[in-house]
């Protein structure tokens, strides 16, 4: 067999390729380990959120006592009126614009453009963190109306527990993404990855755990708070 | 190593965010109807559309190879399995609450706003 039919960059037609890929006896994935390694480390976190939603359907399905309307709960005043989820809509917008100065941080990365890769991972690290201020406003809004983890005066006692874990572990993820973003950027910044070859592939691997942030609450939107 | 795939022109992540803002304002706008079957089916449309962007493009997927793309996309298909049984029992479940100890009695208070 010749050698281009090894080698990763040869396309060859879907099931060919999967055929190749895993009986060439060698790395099976044809990207850096890093990245295949963050692919796997978010499937299995795919799994602990896709527990944490299933579970949150099952309490919401099998109780008895009427759900908590999250449109009202949610909702903020302005101008005078109650909003529905104001504040939850603001929150998606300032992670999805997050996920865009992520995704160009990454091309800016690979064009070695150390400047702007920087500022934009700050950017991004700051719009994040701006979303777990909001979080934190909200947990505080619902705490101080009685929401706990063991009921509240809204309805259905599980609405608390569901509430507090499900947000309460993608703020975590959120923050973590926040140090994790600026300790790269940084080292970005000041030439670290340039003494190691100038590979920026780093960027692209903190983007994959940012833009898996930004998916996870796609899902806790739709699940949680608008269905 | 990765170079080839890596350098797209900026356009069209421009284009994919401007398409996640204009479904997130689809999906917020989803509240403010009724609900029924046309909601759920909205929720989870754009709901949806919303992650296969994000995964197929901000994070790359659609370039990557078949190999890795069945790997990371295939399992999570498990989970609907998981789904469906936890619905199956959640209704069960239901069901015998309300067979043994009768329909709720709680009165719950409307969120208040001042």
């Amino acid at each position: 067999m010749s050698e281009a039919v090894l080698e990763h960059g040869a396309e060859a037609p879907g099931k060919q390729a999967l055929i190749e890929d895993w009986s060439r006896d060698k790395q099976v994935f044809g990207v850096p380990w890093g990245k295949a390694m963050m692919w796997i480390f978010l499937l299995s976190d795919t799994f602990i959120f896709s527990c944490f939603l299933v579970g949150y359907m099952m309490v919401r399905i099998s109780t008895t006592d009427p759900w908590p309307n999250p449109s009202e709960v949610f909702a903020l005043e302005a101008f005078g009126y109650p909003v529905p989820l104001l504040l939850i809509a603001i929150m998606t917008f300032v992670l999805i614009t997050s996920s865009g100065t992520m995704a160009l941080a990454v091309n800016m990365g690979y064009r070695k453009d150390r400047k702007k890769t920087f500022w934009l991972m700050v950017a991004t690290a700051a719009l994040g963190a701006t979303f777990v201020g909001m979080q934190a406003f909200e947990w505080t809004k619902l705490i101080m109306e009685g929401v706990r983890p063991w009921g509240n005066p809204f309805g259905a006692a599980q609405f608390g527990s569901s509430f507090f874990m499900i947000t309460g572990f993608h703020g975590m993820h959120v923050s973590a993404g926040v140090i994790y973003l600026l300790v790269v950027a940084f080292r970005v910044r000041n030439g670290f990855y340039e003494k190691r070859g100038g590979n920026y592939e780093i960027v692209e691997i903190a983007g994959l755990y940012w833009h898996f942030v930004d998916l996870v609450w796609v899902f806790i939107f739709a699940f949680f708070y608008l269905w | 190593m990765a170079a080839e795939g890596t350098q797209h022109p900026l356009r069209i992540y421009w284009i994919m965010w401007g398409a996640l803002f204009v479904l997130s304002t689809f999906s917020y706008a989803t509240d403010f109807m009724d609900d029924g079957t046309l909601r759920t089916s909205l929720i989870l449309l754009f709901m949806f559309a919303k992650a296969g962007g994000i995964v197929w493009i901000f994070m790359h997927m659609g370039w990557e190879r078949i190999a890795l793309k069945l790997a990371i996309l295939g399992p999570p298909v498990a989970i609907l399995v998981l789904i469906g049984l936890m619905s199956l029992e959640g209704h069960y479940v239901e069901d015998s609450r309300i067979e043994h100890y009768g329909e709720s009695t709680m009165e719950p208070q409307t969120p208040g706003h001042h």
